[in-house]
């Protein structure tokens, strides 16, 4: 168990060193975000203004944590469905992962869970700094900060394990760069990134929610704007396990059935 | 004892598209071996001849279509995590390490993958830097280094946590002289204190000859050849070719015993004579040269293995 514990415990920590190699690139993302949050700033606060100061539990300070947040886990949690085992599928390397003893679908969430926590400090502080300056609502107790953030580390990995299964659809289509396109239009929409997904359309809300992407960024955002109080925010928690549960329990079973379908590409 | 890799029957079929049609191709037909502990193997045949996916059903990567395969007395599909405990893999167009990381991370990682104690982890990385002489660029980001450089951290990690098979697939491709010499000066030394048994594919005849006991040559996915060096050179008659360099332009070198003249350059300047080394040595060739020529300078080209490949399938048809 301990051995274990060690082997994750490295390869989180592998994951973290490897998103530190990558600095400049951290800069660009950073200007994106901040450009297309002042973008959001701008088109949805007219939006609650126009609706006379609130609008489906959020006024202008608590759309502002909502956009700031949201733009500060960008880089952290995966909403283009774009992944390293995609790749290692693809070109055969991931052969190697097979030769480890280790658990392939565990292994590999837990490095690119430990590259999305890397990248909240260099993508999400400057955001977060900017929503400061603009104005942000704090959640109304003390214990929205705890729960939000295991909501926020609930959120990163059921991205990053959701985003998997769109890898590992390499053991049966050659190319997956379709099916991780639509991921990256419908997930980004359906997490709420533009628009918070309360004020989607009814029916559009519950489609919403019956799909994991909410999970990765809304209700992490949810609870840590105070928009709910701590008993929608353990239901959120609730339901966030029930995705990390799903999602980790269909990777595995690919991971398993792809295995056996495996065609290691190239010599 | 028990056998470290045993097949019986073992096939794989792949269904490739050929255009419009796919059609079943068998890249790895009926192949039954063994190999006792402690044997150095070299498995060799042309490009697309089987090698890759024999392996890759000995590692438990790839599923057989039919067949048994045991290594290291486990199941490699069904024991995977056990049996990747006990064989380290070198596939030398595959990295193991992490790419942006230092090459000392990388094996720290893998050390806790193997669950190495810190005491066994220092010393056996210790060992390993020494004798692959690794100090120089252990803090060095995987991607700087150069393939020689690569291909000694590729090795260790993958004897990182000694284990009793050791499969290399091309350890040497692509490696200068010297850094090839330097790799199989190491798997020799590491043979003679570990007894580890070694697997390796491969394209260069000089990889066989100083690190294997035995030879499989595999042809369209079938066992051609299972025996020693020696016999294979017997079985195929390939021959190595002495090269000389003349002092002054010579007419051919015509019945020089055991040795058979194959071209002249430049006025005879440079001539190519071809010996059998089952029937004679270079230096006898040599110094039935040196009687009747003034020789500046000589080289001894080994059979390539593909001619020797070549000569087999040949054989065969």
């Amino acid at each position: 168990m301990r051995a274990t514990a060690r082997v994750y415990w490295r390869l989180l920590r592998a994951g973290i060193r490897r998103q530190s190699a990558y600095r400049l690139a951290a800069f660009g993302g950073v200007a994106a975000n901040a450009t297309f949050g002042l973008l959001k700033v701008e088109v949805l606060f007219a939006t609650v203004r126009a609706a006379g100061g609130e609008l489906a539990g959020y006024d202008v300070g608590r759309m502002s944590t909502y956009i700031w947040l949201s733009q500060a886990l960008l880089g952290s949690v995966n909403l283009t469905g774009r992944t390293d085992i995609a790749e290692r599928i693809k070109d055969g390397r991931v052969a190697v992962d097979f030769l480890r003893p280790l658990d392939v679908q565990a292994a590999e969430i837990t490095t690119e869970v430990g590259r999305a926590l890397f990248a909240l400090i260099p993508r999400g502080i400057p955001m977060l700094v900017i929503g400061l300056f603009v104005g942000m609502a704090q959640p109304g107790s003390v214990a929205a900060y705890p729960l939000g953030a295991v909501s926020l580390l609930l959120a990163i990995v059921i991205s990053v394990a959701t985003a998997y299964l769109v890898g590992v659809a390499g053991f049966w289509l050659v190319e997956t760069h379709g099916v991780q396109v639509f991921y990256l239009v419908v997930s980004g929409f359906l997490a709420g990134l533009f628009v918070p997904i309360r004020l989607f359309p009814r029916w559009l809300w519950v489609a919403a929610q019956a799909t994991p992407f909410p999970s990765m960024l809304a209700y992490p955002i949810d609870i840590l704007a105070g928009r709910v109080g701590l008993a929608g925010a353990l239901t959120l928690l609730a339901a966030q396990l029930a995705w990390l549960a799903g999602v980790g329990g269909l990777g595995q079973a690919l991971t398993r059935a792809g295995r056996r379908h495996l065609e290691v590409q190239g010599g | 004892m028990s056998a470290i890799v045993e097949t019986a029957g073992l096939t794989r079929e792949f269904t490739v598209r050929d255009g419009p049609r796919r059609r079943r191709l068998t890249a790895v037909d009926d192949l039954t071996v063994r190999i006792e502990p402690g044997e150095a193997v070299g498995y060799i045949g042309a490009n697309g001849a089987g090698k890759s996916t024999t392996i890759k059903m000995l590692t438990g990567i790839l599923v057989p279509t039919s067949g048994t395969v045991t290594t290291c007395g486990l199941r490699p599909v069904k024991d995977r995590r056990r049996l990747a405990r006990q064989i380290g893999v070198v596939f030398g167009q595959r990295s193991q390490l992490w790419w942006d990381l230092p090459v000392r991370e990388s094996f720290r990682i893998l050390a806790a993958i193997h669950a190495l104690p810190a005491a066994v982890e220092r010393a056996r990385t210790d060992e390993l830097v020494e004798r692959l002489e690794m100090a120089d660029f252990l803090a060095t980001p995987v991607r700087q280094l150069s393939l020689g450089q690569r291909m000694r951290a590729e090795v260790a990690a993958a004897l990182l946590h000694a284990p009793r098979l050791v499969i290399l697939d091309e350890p040497t491709i692509g490696l200068d002289v010297l850094s090839k010499q330097r790799l199989r000066e190491f798997l020799i030394a590491m043979r003679r204190t570990d007894g580890t048994t070694l697997l390796l594919t491969t394209h260069d005849m000089g990889d066989v000859e100083r690190l294997c006991d035995r030879v499989l040559v595999v042809d369209h996915g079938r066992l051609a050849y299972d025996g020693d060096l020696a016999g294979l050179g017997r079985t195929t008659g390939a021959e190595r070719v002495l090269v000389v360099h003349l002092a002054a332009p010579s007419p051919d070198l015509i019945g020089i015993p055991a040795a058979r003249h194959l071209s002249s350059e430049a006025h005879g300047l440079s001539q190519r004579l071809a010996f059998d080394a089952e029937t004679t040595t270079a230096a006898r060739v040599f110094a039935a040269v040196a009687e009747r020529v003034e020789v500046l300078d000589f080289t001894v080209e080994e059979p390539d293995i593909e001619d020797v490949v070549r000569r087999i399938y040949a054989a065969r048809r």
